[in-house]
């Protein structure tokens, strides 16, 4: 096909159903504009507007929903966006995530000195990456969202100016990420050069094709495999893990809380939606891959934890059990011959949501316990926190032990949603193995929680937190709390996906 | 009936930790009374049921059932029959005793918190007849027993609760994974999605190899619970460094979870694949009666000597449980609830001894029935239950246990006969060099029981001695749902328990 500049003639918009890009971007913009030619704005101004940015997102992603009814999955953009219940949910998922991130952060800056509008808008630029990944419909634009996603990152990684670890997080993420990207861009051009397209819809159309024709071609192999690497990467699966505790670490709290929920949202869905829909005539050719890839990543993830003295690294350990929960769910998406592999699906898609609201009220309360400075996250800090401050320590063990995955929380539904999902496609081995990792990844939790309630504290500090973290921490305790209780609140929605 | 009472027995204790919850840390007695309160009604709740429940009943009585997670086929499914019965009764009424009678020595508020919460999770544990809401229930139990051993507890609390905690959630990590399995292929001759009990346990039919291997997913998490031999270090930890409290009622209701579980889930789901693993698990119950009973007799500490005796007596229970039978079943589940009042008794007066002398050792204590003769009346009758003295409850299960299982498991009841002459030796002999001889010094300023305590143990006493002489309300109550189940049994497998005509 020719193209000549007169011959060019854009795409129709349909701009409300882009509203929650636009919502997020007219954030981005006034926080940059309005903010660099106005005088400091009041203590936590920034952060307000971020989050309503935000809340707004999410407010639009649920009209889309409602409008979209039973409606068929459509396409944006020249097709360059799908447009449809999976991705509307994980974009409503990384909404919440980002509003909640962000009253963390406008807390934890209000009280390093730091405020700024700067932070929000590159948290806001993240989400909006993030969006772009969940709702691409197209290689390219999904490598688009991703290094908008990952540059945001990058310098939110390193934005914590007093402290040199921050700086140093952020130098390690960018050189690995950068190689990731690689990585991820030369699949798909391996790819692309295997089907001749770099549309989702059409990669899958053209493969299974193929598939009648002959054998998969190396080159598509090796497109899968480079593929696996640079989302391998991205969620930090084992054996491509090893920069996590190191930038969880690192990270000023609230953009480790981001990475976990945002980060690892965006490129789990953008990783599902790649295999399960573009790739899904292969399945059977990544498949045992995925199912090492699991089983390494939620033992290596739970065993490393245990071992963890720093409550944030071990976090980032538990974070990479977690997605090898998360990866299980694949392996059952990926039996496409079995009626139940849109469990993988759904089940992994609670598994995210679930997750990003745990893992933003986990890292939330350690800000609160790190004080002024963000340094005090090693696992002695949390000592007798049960007695100088109950409700904190009260609602930190809820969330711990809903990670752990304990009835009656969130945490519980989500893995039993995987579970399910590994059940009913048959991989009774693999369920038994993920439920056994939990099991060590629950020793972890279980020493935090030794930590606040049963040690004496050596020393007293008091630790003072912002209504804005109380906040999104009460939030997160609360749907944690309550989707435990009433699961269906959650499952009417992504049983539709 | 119109009051949903076995959901109240939930919801009760579950409130009244709410409402405790909220109070004020420095108001004690308001605080306690509270929990009192709730659990005493609960207590009465039981009491009010076991007078309502049908004698002769085989089925599931005060059923309440609500869709609960309708997109999984998950109801909130409530029931009591013969089985389950005695087990909810005797929860009801030792939880107001254990607050009542045992006194945490601070953090007051949280422990009975946690007291309450556990007692809501072990109500629910024994009545869910929903795979998915006995999973909840089982697994929500460790919580509060975590904390209850971690907080409360002696010198090496936070690594018994923590083993604790791990060993139970390993095992229950094979039942979930078992329980979803079992839905999901039932779920072809049901028609739908189901976690119910009842419905899966009549419609469907699991190919021989499939319901082996669901019923061992199962087995492993009841066998941690039980505790079955090998699967039992965790137990003599817990009980040991557990307080007062937390021994009685993880001897007296919270083990028989498992028991009640393999009866309940493992041979009432998968009868053929009970059949079929009768050999190894009588061989593992009979493995830990004499293992349990050798290892209480070289015990040094008095606390972990009654843990060990627990392994050995729920050894017993399982012996009945696996041997098909209906008198042994029927003494199996008389076994569940006597053990409960005997060693929880047994557990609450070696606490009243530890408050005394701040020692379990065996070896500081003596002659104590010289300084304390009422308490050495007390513990004598106790423990005659335990080792089965005819005339008092033990007798009365571990002899229907006994009897019931001759002719399906001959040679593995001779063994743990044994464990019945053991039990006589490690008790009397503890016994013996506790009680006897001439108090030394330290020994001389023992308290004699105060009139709570007393007041408190008659209770026991009282059930120990009414059991043990007139069983038969409580067969009577048993023995249908047992007959059912059996029935289910021999219907769904070709099993046949064989026939004892009279006289024979």
């Amino acid at each position: 096909m020719m193209l000549a500049a007169n011959m060019f003639i854009g795409p129709a918009i349909d701009w409300f159903k882009v509203s929650p890009f636009l919502f997020m971007l007219g954030g981005v913009l006034l926080l940059i504009l309005a903010g660099s030619l106005t005088p400091q704005w009041k203590s936590g101004a920034y952060g307000i507007v971020g989050a309503l940015t935000a809340a707004g997102s999410a407010v639009c992603t649920a009209m889309l929903w409602r409008d979209l009814g039973d409606g068929k999955p459509t396409s944006l953009l020249a097709n360059s966006l799908s447009f449809s219940k999976f991705s509307l949910f994980a974009t409503f998922s990384i909404a919440i995530a980002t509003l909640l991130a962000i009253l963390v952060a406008s807390g934890f800056l209000v009280r390093e000195g730091e405020d700024g509008p700067e932070v929000f808008a590159l948290i806001l630029s993240a989400s909006i990456g993030g969006m772009v990944m969940v709702q691409a419909n197209d290689l390219i634009v999904m490598f688009l969202g991703l290094e908008t996603l990952s540059l945001a990152f990058y310098l939110l990684t390193a934005s914590s100016r007093g402290r040199s670890a921050s700086g140093e997080a952020g130098l390690k993420y960018f050189v690995l990420g950068g190689f990731a990207s690689a990585f991820f861009l030369y699949g798909v051009a391996l790819v692309f050069g295997a089907s001749g397209s770099t549309n989702i819809e059409k990669i899958a159309a053209s493969l299974s094709k193929d598939m009648v024709l002959g054998g998969t071609s190396s080159m598509l192999l090796a497109g899968i495999a480079l593929l696996l690497v640079g989302f391998g990467f991205k969620v930090s699966l084992v054996p491509f893990h090893t920069w996590t505790a190191d930038v969880y670490q690192g990270a000023p709290t609230p953009i480790t809380a981001l990475m976990g929920s945002v980060g690892k949202t965006a490129a789990f869905v953008a990783l599902f939606r790649v295999f399960t829909v573009a790739l899904s005539s292969r399945s059977d050719d990544w498949r045992p891959v995925v199912v090492v890839l699991a089983v390494l990543t939620l033992v290596v993830g739970s065993v490393l934890a245990v071992v963890q003295t720093d409550v944030k690294r071990m976090l980032a350990y538990s974070s990479i059990s977690h997605a090898g929960f998360i990866l299980v769910g694949l392996v059952a998406a990926g039996h496409s011959a079995s009626e139940d592999a849109g469990l993988g699906t759904s089940g992994a898609l609670s598994y995210l949501f679930i997750y990003s609201v745990l893992v933003v009220g986990t890292l939330g309360i350690v800000s609160i316990v790190a004080g002024k400075g963000d340094n005090e996250t090693a696992l002695s800090a949390f000592k007798g926190l049960g007695k100088s401050n109950p409700v904190l320590a009260m609602g930190m063990t809820v969330l711990l032990l809903a990670q752990a995955g304990v009835p009656l929380t969130s945490g519980f539904v989500a893995k039993f949603g995987i579970i399910r999902a590994a059940v009913s496609t048959g991989s009774y081995a693999l369920a038994v193995v993920a439920m056994l990792a939990a099991v060590i990844a629950a020793f972890l939790y279980l020493r935090i929680m030794v930590s606040m309630w049963l040690a004496e504290s050596t020393t007293s500090r008091d630790v003072a937190a912002t209504f804005s973290v109380k906040a999104a921490v009460a939030v997160c305790v609360g749907v944690t709390l309550v989707l435990g209780f009433f699961p269906s609140l959650l499952l009417q929605f992504t049983n539709q996906l | 009936m119109s009051i949903p009472i076995l959901t109240l027995l939930v919801l009760v204790p579950l409130a009244g930790a709410i409402a405790v919850s909220f109070l004020a840390n420095t108001n004690e007695s308001l605080v306690k009374n509270v929990a009192l309160v709730s659990s005493i009604a609960t207590g009465l709740l039981t009491v009010w049921m076991l007078v309502k429940f049908p004698t002769g009943s085989a089925g599931f009585e005060f059923v309440s059932k609500h869709a609960w997670v309708s997109e999984w086929g998950i109801s909130w499914h409530l029931g009591v029959d013969g089985i389950s019965l005695f087990l909810v009764v005797l929860t009801g009424i030792l939880f107001p005793l254990v607050i009542i009678g045992i006194d945490p020595h601070h953090d007051h508020k949280q422990y009975l918190v946690w007291m309450l919460v556990l007692e809501a999770g072990v109500m629910g544990s024994f009545l869910s007849l929903d795979l998915f809401l006995f999973f909840v229930f089982f697994e929500i139990v460790l919580v509060p027993m975590y904390f209850l051993i971690g907080k409360w507890g002696y010198d090496q609390r936070v690594y018994a609760a923590t083993k604790f905690f791990i060993y139970t959630m390993a095992g229950s990590a094979f039942m979930l994974v078992g329980i979803v399995a079992t839905a999901f292929l039932a779920r072809r001759d049901i028609g739908h999605l189901s976690f119910d009990l009842i419905e899966i346990a009549n419609k469907s039919h699991f190919a021989t190899g499939t319901g082996r291997w669901l019923f061992v997913a199962f087995v492993i998490a009841f066998a941690v619970k039980v505790p079955l031999f090998p699967l039992h270090t965790w137990l003599p930890d817990a009980h040991t460094q557990a307080p007062t409290g937390g021994s009685v009622i993880l001897a007296g209701v919270l083990l028989k979870m498992g028991t009640y579980g393999l009866l309940r889930f493992g041979v009432y789901l998968f009868p053929e694949a009970a059949v079929w693993a009768k050999p190894i698990l009588l061989t593992l119950a009979v493995i830990g009666i004499i293992y349990g009973a050798i290892a209480a007799t070289m015990q040094k500490d008095l606390k972990r000597l009654v843990a060990y005796s627990s392994v050995a007596h729920l050894g017993f229970i399982v012996l009945g449980t696996f041997a098909l039978t209906n008198q042994a079943i029927t003494g199996g589940v008389m076994q569940m609830v006597n053990h409960g009042i005997s060693t929880g008794a047994l557990f609450l007066m070696v606490g009243m001894i530890y408050e005394r002398r701040h020692t379990r050792a065996i070896a500081e204590l003596k002659g104590i029935q010289a300084v304390a003769p009422i308490f050495a009346g007390f513990f004598t009758l106790v423990m005659l239950s335990s080792i089965g003295l005819p005339g008092l409850n033990g007798f009365v299960g571990e002899f229907l246990v006994l009897i019931g299982s001759f002719t399906t498991a001959r040679w593995w009841v001779i063994a743990a006969t044994t464990g019945v002459i053991l039990a006589a030796l490690y008790l009397l002999w503890a016994y013996q060099r506790v009680f006897h001889g001439e108090p030394d010094e330290a020994n001389k300023s023992f308290a004699e029981i105060t009139k709570r305590e007393a007041m408190l143990l008659s209770v026991f006493v009282a059930a120990i001695v009414f059991t043990g002489v007139y069983p038969k309300p409580m067969l009577n109550r048993i023995e249908p749902s047992v007959k059912s189940l059996l029935e289910h049994v021999e219907s769904h497998s070709n099993y046949k328990q064989p026939e004892i005509k009279a006289g024979e």
